[in-house]
């Protein structure tokens, strides 16, 4: 028995205003019912202008997932009552999509698979009901925002493939610019649908509806995966139903059955205009594409022989991305500066903004990597930089850290912490290898973290075997 | 006194605004409770005193009266209906602001049937106008209440709008002229959709001059309207010439069946020697999609407006009706506030879009629509403009359409330029059974200003 799973994903983009109107896109915080206008309260008479820059991040999306651009694209009316959705209906592409096909290749621990996409279309956000004690009130600051559902074939075998492709499409979609995709705040959702497929048949399908974190995909659709089987196993048969998922209870909730199925009565919105995209404007959006993150991997492993593990940490922020390739390109060993950027950078990385500038770290590696200064002491002036605020030249000054790195010095460093230490040195002499450790330790605080760490351990180590 | 005479009293210091103001709501009084041309009015000393620094501009504070399907500040806009019935528009029509903008204001709303369906003004919710020629029949509709405004010169110039003819007829039942401009010349934007691919504002006025006045102030393009045309503004007055000289004219023969009785065939013949006088070429053409409109407008306008009349749901701004749950809440509003044509209307629409019967009803009514279109398009590359009545009938009487088929059949003369998005006026053309007879003109797209000067030299010849 096979598991057989497919995806539909709505990313919310990051345009300033909303798809049709005006007004502003980003709710998050808002008071409610402050980012409304007479378009997006569907007011009798109001009509909708669509907003051209929602249109040129959704055809990033679509060229990023080698989709067909449609030459010409329909808005259609979704027809539904529900109190989140002032104009009674949702305008959205439907039968003519804005782009057709396309494929996305993700990662599953370390190995490249890939998924094929069956279309990607724009559509209008609805609002937002809040439950109070005796009743609902409505906030309708989010109608209007400019989602793309991108919709998968049903290509993974597996709820951990399925998580693994939503979080390398998260990555894609930042570095697009295209979305914060934070399931978090729900700028990227996820409905989920699976069957089980036996001897080449395929099962009954079962859907899942608004998945909020990719733990929440995983958990249902593995719950949806155990269900079927023990329907099947028990021979009983499997209807077409609807699930919701309780993250708190880690449960499947029937939300609908066939049956009730709505007939949303689609039809092409009179108030638009067909979607014309010519091959100039195409042209145009193409040309302004950023450089895409599996190719970033890729070059990274070229030039710097950066592992993949570390690329994938670096592309999850775009930022963080950019921050080192700005870092990489000034330094005399790339690879190592990854290091510093994830394992020390990084826990300072707050707010927007980094902590040093590029140039500023790159030129405390820089010092390292050439060594004029010790590793130890690079991370207190960073330390120090990054919380003052000062800049690392600055902090550089203030401190003497010229490497203690003659023979001559570090020999006599060595020999003043051995005479210190006599039991260390019995220790060591009595097989115990964790002693040269504790006097390389000493004899590094003896010097201000300003000694050459490798050379001195050189010498203990000689010295030791002297006797 | 027509709205050009008026200006050019004002102009030349014989008339002042107040003496305007002050005679039109003197007929405001005394018409007002026989005909009911206005849901609403303005406050005559407002008008007079806001009046004063709009003097420089084309309307010098004129009064304009405005349908109210269409959205203006000052005063509710409720459509007919008990669900708007104490709805203000927090914004106002691009055609109302750009009418303020050269001068006008608005003198109220007038009444209509609900959303704008009907052809009588009988299905206003708040009771019906009445003919001023007589007040035993009705004025036509759905903008009843703009063209009996103006035929009882209680208003100067009104604004209507036209789906499926709801300028055109009542004008012609009411003795006024009324223009239904190409579709996307003037803006949608603050008028309540009933059928967005159709619906257009155009003036109502008591001249073919006047009409166009009014249409040159609010055409041209909208950004706030994506079906709006890339079309400047434009004035519509200046090269008005009652001329026909050389002029194509078609008359369909679908258009002159002998069920329109040996009156109006009279009348029709006199307007093709009027025609022809004048230099105009008459001919006889074939529409042979004509019958077809009806249907196809039916099941396109209704599934539009069964979409466009969701948001009407008790949630934000319209009347209320509770329920226990939000289901029979939202169910309980509609039953209560929409009358029997809208949701006659709604119930055909959401069918015709239903899964199943989509391709079967809409898809196909809109490959007919297309047909339609050809079908003029065929027609004018042989004549110039289109001639014909307006209506089959004159004003009939209240009560006498209760057949809703009997009533949409009132249409049927100006349904198929609005299916084809085309140009088209109305002026009187004479009497039948002693009432008013509108004599329609259509145009290819954009061709106002030939529809307009074949009008003038109608108007000029028949009176």
């Amino acid at each position: 028995m096979e598991t057989v799973i497919g995806l539909e994903i709505h990313v919310q983009l990051t345009t300033r205003t909303k798809l049709f109107c005006a007004c502003r896109a980003d709710y998050f915080a808002a008071p409610p019912n402050t980012l409304t206008c007479p378009v997006c309260l569907g007011l009798p008479g109001a009509l909708p202008v669509l907003n051209r820059c929602a249109v040129e991040l959704a055809l990033r999306i679509a060229l990023a997932l080698d989709a067909e651009v449609q030459p010409q694209s329909l808005f259609e009316r979704k027809n539904y009552f529900y109190p989140d959705l002032p104009k009674g209906y949702q305008i959205t592409h439907h039968a003519h999509p804005l782009a057709l096909g396309g494929r996305f290749t993700f990662a599953v621990d370390g190995e490249l698979h890939t998924v094929r996409l069956r279309q990607v279309h724009l559509e209008e956000d609805a609002g937002k009901l809040v439950h109070i004690p005796d009743g609902a009130l409505v906030d309708l600051n989010r109608c209007g925002v400019p989602l793309v559902e991108i919709v998968t074939e049903p290509d993974f075998r597996s709820p951990k493939e399925a998580r693994a492709f939503l979080m390398d499409l998260r990555t894609l979609l930042r570095h697009l610019g295209a979305s914060t995709a934070d399931m978090e705040k729900g700028a990227l959702r996820c409905d989920a649908n699976l069957s089980l497929t036996e001897n080449g048949r395929t099962g009954t399908r079962s859907e899942i509806k608004n998945l909020n974190s990719f733990r929440a995909v995983e958990r249902a659709l593995a719950a949806a995966a155990a269900l079927h089987r023990d329907l099947l196993a028990r021979g009983e048969e499997i209807h077409q139903v609807t699930f919701g998922w309780d993250d708190q209870e880690e449960r499947l909730v029937l939300q609908r059955t066939k049956e009730e199925a709505h007939d949303y009565r689609y039809f092409p919105d009179p108030d638009l205009v067909p979607l014309a995209i010519g091959p100039e404007w195409l042209e145009a959006v193409r040309a302004g594409m950023p450089e895409l993150p599996r190719a970033r991997a890729e070059r990274w492993a070229r030039a710097y022989g950066l592992p993949a593990r570390d690329a994938e940490v670096l592309l999850v922020e775009p930022a963080l991305a950019d921050y080192y390739d700005e870092v990489a390109k000034s330094v005399p060993d790339p690879h190592d500066a990854a290091g510093w950027v994830l394992s020390e950078l990084r826990q300072f990385w707050t707010g927007e903004e980094p902590p040093v500038p590029a140039r500023d770290l790159a030129l405390l590696i820089g010092r390292v990597q050439t060594g004029e200064i010790s590793r130890a002491s690079a991370k207190a002036v960073l330390e120090e930089a990054a919380t003052s605020g000062k800049p690392i030249a600055e902090v550089l000054a203030g401190r003497d850290l010229s490497q203690i790195k003659g023979e001559q010095d570090l020999r006599r460093l060595a020999e003043e912490v051995l005479a210190a230490h006599p039991q260390a040195v019995a220790d060591f002499g009595a097989g115990k290898v964790q002693a040269l450790g504790f006097l390389v330790g000493q004899a590094m605080r003896k010097a201000g973290g300003r000694a050459d760490a490798k050379k001195l351990t050189e010498i203990l180590r000689a010295l030791l075997a002297q006797g | 006194m027509t709205l050009t005479e008026v200006r050019a009293g004002l102009a030349a210091h014989e008339l002042t605004r107040e003496e305007v103001i002050a005679a039109l709501w003197e007929r405001i009084a005394a018409c007002e409770p026989t005909v009911h041309a206005f849901l609403s009015l303005a406050d005559p000393d407002r008008l007079i005193a806001d009046g004063e620094p709009l003097s420089g501009l084309p309307l010098s504070g004129l009064p304009i009266a405005i349908k109210d399907n269409i959205c203006a500040r000052d005063l509710p806009t409720t459509c007919g209906s008990r669900m708007l019935q104490r709805f203000r528009s927090p914004y106002e029509a691009t055609a109302v602001a750009r009418l303020r903008s050269a001068g006008a204001q608005v003198q109220g709303k007038t009444n209509l049937d609900e959303f704008a369906m009907g052809s009588s003004t009988e299905h206003s919710a708040f009771g019906p106008t009445r003919n001023p020629h007589d007040p035993s029949r009705v004025p036509g509709g759905s903008s009843g209440g703009s063209a009996a405004a103006v035929a009882a010169g209680e208003a100067l110039a009104a604004l209507g709008s036209d789906t499926g003819g709801s300028v055109r007829q009542p004008a012609a039942l009411c003795g006024v002229v009324g223009l239904r401009p190409t579709y996307g010349l003037v803006s949608r934007y603050g008028l309540v959709a009933f059928a967005s691919s159709l619906d257009t504002i155009g003036p109502i006025a008591g001249c073919v001059r006047d009409a166009a006045l009014v249409l040159s102030l609010v055409a041209g393009h909208d950004p706030l309207d994506s079906t709006s045309l890339p079309v400047p503004p434009h004035d519509y007055t200046a090269d008005l010439r009652p001329d026909l000289r050389g002029v194509r004219i078609g008359v369909p023969k679908e258009y002159v069946p002998r069920e329109l009785g040996p009156e109006a065939l009279a009348l029709v013949e006199r307007w093709r020697e009027v025609a022809e006088e004048l230099g105009a070429k008459v001919m006889d053409i074939t529409l042979p999609t004509t019958e077809y409109a009806l249907p196809t407008y039916y099941l396109i306008a209704s599934a539009e407006a069964a979409a466009n009349l969701a948001r009407y749901d008790g949630v934000r701004y319209t009347l209320r009706e509770e329920g226990d749950r939000v289901g029979a809440m939202i169910a309980r509003t509609r039953a209560v506030g929409f009358g029997p044509e809208v949701k006659r209307r709604i119930a055909l629409g959401t069918f015709a879009l239903s899964a199943g019967y989509y391709d079967q009803y809409y898809g196909k009514a809109q490959r007919v629509r297309t047909l339609i279109a050809r079908d003029f398009a065929g027609a004018f590359a042989e004549v110039d403009l289109i001639l014909g009545p307006t209506s089959p009938t004159p004003a009939f009487r209240f009560g006498e359409k209760e057949d809703p088929i009997a009533m949409y059949l009132a249409d049927v003369f100006t349904l198929p330029s609005a299916l084809a998005g085309l140009p088209a006026i109305s002026i009187p053309g004479g009497t039948v059974g002693g009432l008013p007879f509108g004599l329609q003109l259509i145009g290819p797209r954009l061709s106002e200003e030939r529809v307009l000067s074949a009008a003038l030299a109608f108007e000029e010849a028949l009176n």
